[in-house]
């Protein structure tokens, strides 16, 4: 009777689920898969210096809205300082004014840009100004002779450009080369030399710095490259890649022959980049579509709410996928953790710091924790104050943590900050009981436990299709549910069980 | 795997999830677990079935009292200190003399008035209970065991745990304690689970944790083959217990005290399934032949008569 109620509960459950879900897959058309994610990028500059109590002024060339980023956001960062920004000869340069520094300083500027995919030809851009060589005598000849020479091998103003390129990178003892380039050229001196060489034969051309977007992370350097005026457009020609035209991995920071950070009353500058691709996948460009599709359907359904609590449910909606599993792992593998909801805690923090920092971050929290509070149980402190001393422990611990990491440079380190201190508080206390009451193989077993589920819930939690299933198909919740509620009475035996009666069998 | 678990389930083991689904859910109404999960309500329970128990000394309720338990304390040379609504046996302090102002555990340490202190303060604010709630302190007797156990325990106070489904004993275990468990009766702590049949009360197998024993590792005496006494009195005791508590599938701890006889320690609404180890068999048989050829049987004479003679037989 029970259970005929039961089952006839879940069908239910599963079936309204299922036919809701393949109604918006299959009628309306909703996207099983993930969108493409939108190319967006976060781009850091860090300046350092030291100051000595005179005025400061830095200069920062930082990039400006092109056809090919966009920029969402922008923030300077710093302490006490004046902020201006001017466009100075097209460039756009931000600076930080201040009158009395004195130690360390730091400046931040932060952007967050999209890649526009246009396709669109290169703007048209007349009369432009043909800057002279202002090469003389001996230099005059041989830049001369530099330029005869790739005009034979070249049909046009770009093979042109590349034969010099070729000229200036042969590692041929060239005489006329050395007298213009010097001894060990950098790579923007010989960009400059290209740009004079071409201003003989009256091409335009102009020496340009910014950085390369690519799919990798990190630290990253400005490079420098140039632009060739052909029939009224600008035409990029990168002479390391020998990529030409429209160079669009390419973020423009600033054109000249300027430095990119000019500093005045401070030294030793230090100049970081750090170039990152988002990995949020833009809800917005998502509902727009659903929205344009499905417009009365689009009314009741989650991408109408506000884009804050959207993202908050895109995780919050990730939790019974999570819960489901540790269902799974507890009562029909039979692993045991502490807390019955603690792993899925942690491996929402997991979120913030990434799995590997995450476990790392979490073991040291805990051992270090852990020890504190064998310390306490000498002093014999009633159970509220010490749960309440615990707790305030451990939130010293996370702040030591995050100044460590910091210094140390381990950007992850500042992310201990989202563990949820209360679970991490009561873990502690229970795996302290359970270490004096059981003994430490139990403590550390349950404690392994809770890890491997935490883990293999984020791994779970975080793909990208199943956020996107449950974001835009909540009603697989549905059947979630009625597969959870279905496990409520599975009387089978748990997997470690089996292990543990194995001796019975073998009579 | 899966063939492990075809046998398994070919003798009748109970897993945790069976137990849980189609034992303690169905015949375990959830109104009446206070009864044996306050230590308390159990004991009184017990003397108003004229059941016998250890006496209570003493109880204390609020963290004020614990300064005059030294004071109240003079009277007992030795006692038990407990949670009232411990689980797993945590908690629980054996104190079998006194030295000057100190007390003497069963394992022989010493501890101090303040240690003792310390330690009704934590059980006061809930360590040791179910999910952490406030809860007392029990002062009473403490259990001088029957000298048929004297060869095969050390420290500690064996115990007899009788599994009593609608009032028919279905299985029975000794417990033994050791000195891997530091004088406690729980298997899980390393104290001994001897199986015991229950027609005649005779001791049959024995497990340390999951090994195969037949000796007491620190006395090196046989624990099969013992005969319990007062076997019968045992069973009808246990047997009463499901009228009393009204729970279907039920865990009885006894123990046997050489004066008082049989006392009831404490009863379990979720008993755990090691007793299948100890007795090497499963309960599902047993189980299911009871819910198939019993259920009518109404008084506790005839449930243990019928226990005694037919259980023996399922396997």
């Amino acid at each position: 009777m029970l259970n005929r109620h039961l089952y006839i509960l879940c069908a239910t459950l599963f079936f309204a689920g299922l036919g809701l879900f393949l109604y918006k897959a299959v009628y309306l058309g909703f996207p099983l898969m993930p969108g493409q994610k939108t190319d967006v990028w976060e781009v850091e500059v860090k300046i350092n210096f030291s100051a000595s109590g005179r005025p400061v002024k830095a200069l920062l060339y930082v990039p400006r809205t092109s056809a090919d980023f966009s920029i969402i956001n922008e923030n300077f960062i710093s302490k006490g300082y004046g902020i201006s920004i001017s466009t100075v000869d097209g460039n756009r340069q931000v600076a930080w004014s201040i009158r009395n520094a004195r130690g360390q300083q730091t400046l931040y500027y932060h952007a967050t840009i999209e890649k526009m995919v246009t396709g669109e030809p290169p703007a048209t851009s007349k009369n432009v100004k043909l800057v002279p060589s202002e090469y003389e005598g001996a230099d005059l000849e041989a830049a001369t002779a530099i330029l005869l020479e790739a005009k034979q091998k070249s049909a046009d103003k770009i093979t042109l450009v590349m034969q010099l390129i070729d000229i200036i990178e042969s590692p041929a003892n060239n005489d006329n080369l050395s007298l213009l380039l010097g001894e060990n050229p950098s790579q923007q001196r010989k960009i400059e030399t290209i740009i004079r060489i071409l201003s003989l034969d009256e091409i335009p051309a102009r020496l340009v710095h910014g950085l390369h977007i690519s799919e990798q992370y990190g630290k990253s350097s400005p490079v420098s490259w140039l632009e060739v005026h052909v029939d009224e457009k600008w035409m990029g020609v990168e002479p390391v890649t020998r990529q030409t035209g429209k160079l669009s991995d390419y973020l423009v920071l600033w054109k000249g022959i300027d430095r990119m950070v000019n500093l005045t009353g401070g030294e030793n500058l230090n100049v970081a980049i750090n170039i990152k691709q988002s990995n949020v996948e833009s809800i917005t460009a998502a509902s727009t579509r659903e929205k344009s599709i499905h417009p009365t359907f689009w009314r009741h359904s989650l991408s109408n709410l506000p884009l804050d609590t959207q993202r908050v449910y895109s995780i919050l909606l990730t939790v019974p996928v999570g819960v489901f599993l540790l269902v799974l792992l507890r009562n029909i593998i039979g692993i045991k953790t502490f807390g019955t909801f603690m792993p899925i805690l942690i491996a929402m923090s997991f979120r913030e710091t990434q799995l590997i920092s995450g476990l790392i971050l979490f073991t040291i929290l805990i051992s270090a924790g852990l020890a504190i509070r064998f310390y306490l149980e000498k002093l014999k402190l009633l159970l509220v104050p010490r749960l309440a001393s615990v707790l305030i422990i451990v939130i010293l611990l996370m702040l030591l943590m995050s100044i460590l990491s910091h210094n140390l440079g381990i950007e992850s380190g500042l992310s201990v900050a989202l563990f949820p201190m209360v679970i991490i508080t009561m873990t502690i206390e229970r795996m302290s009981i359970v270490w004096e009451e059981r003994g430490p193989s139990e403590a550390i077993n349950q404690g392994i436990g809770s890890l491997a589920t935490a883990s293999i819930a984020f791994l779970i939690m975080s793909l990208g299709h199943v956020e996107h299933l449950v974001t835009v198909f909540p009603e697989v919740l549905f059947i979630l549910l009625s597969l959870t509620m279905l496990l409520g009475r599975y009387s089978g035996y748990r997997l470690l069980e089996i292990h543990r009666f194995k001796a019975l069998v073998s009579k | 795997m899966f063939g492990l678990a075809k046998k398994l389930s070919g003798i009748g083991i109970m897993g945790i999830n069976k137990r849980n689904c189609d034992y303690t859910l169905v015949y375990n109404p959830r109104k009446y677990y206070p009864l044996v999960d306050d230590k308390l309500r159990t004991k009184q329970l017990a003397i108003d079935a004229g059941i016998a128990v250890p006496e209570l000394y003493g109880v204390i309720e609020i963290e004020h009292q614990i300064r005059e338990l030294p004071e109240f304390l003079k009277k007992y040379s030795d006692f038990v200190l407990k949670p009232a609504q411990g689980t797993g046996g945590d908690g629980i302090e054996i104190i079998v003399g006194k030295v000057k102002s100190l007390y003497r555990k069963s394992n022989g340490h010493l501890v101090t008035e303040e240690q003792l202190q310390h330690h009704v303060s934590n059980i006061l604010n809930g360590l040791f209970s179910l999910g952490g709630h406030v809860d007392k302190a029990i002062i009473e007797y403490r259990v001088k065991f029957d000298p048929v156990f004297d060869a095969i325990s050390y420290q500690g106070v064996p115990d007899i745990r009788i599994i009593v489904f609608m009032g028919f004993p279905v299985m029975a275990m000794l417990r033994l304690p050791t000195q891997m468990s530091s004088g406690k009766a729980n298997l899980h702590k390393g104290a001994i689970g001897v199986g015991i049949d229950i027609a005649t009360g005779r001791t049959l197998n024995a497990v340390l944790k999951n090994d195969v024993i037949t000796e007491h590792p620190d006395t090196r005496n046989p624990v099969t083959g013992l005969e319990i006494p007062k076997w019968e009195e045992l069973l009808m005791i246990a047997a009463k217990c499901y009228e009393l508590t009204s729970l279907g599938y039920l865990g009885v701890d006894i123990v046997l005290d050489r004066v008082k006889g049989p006392l009831v320690l404490e009863m379990n609404a979720r008993p755990g399934l090691n007793i299948q180890i100890a007795n090497h068999m499963g309960f599902l048989h047993r189980l299911e032949f009871i819910q198939a050829n019993a259920i009518r049987l109404g008084s506790v004479f005839d449930r243990v008569a019928f226990s005694r003679k037919m259980l023996s037989r399922v396997h």
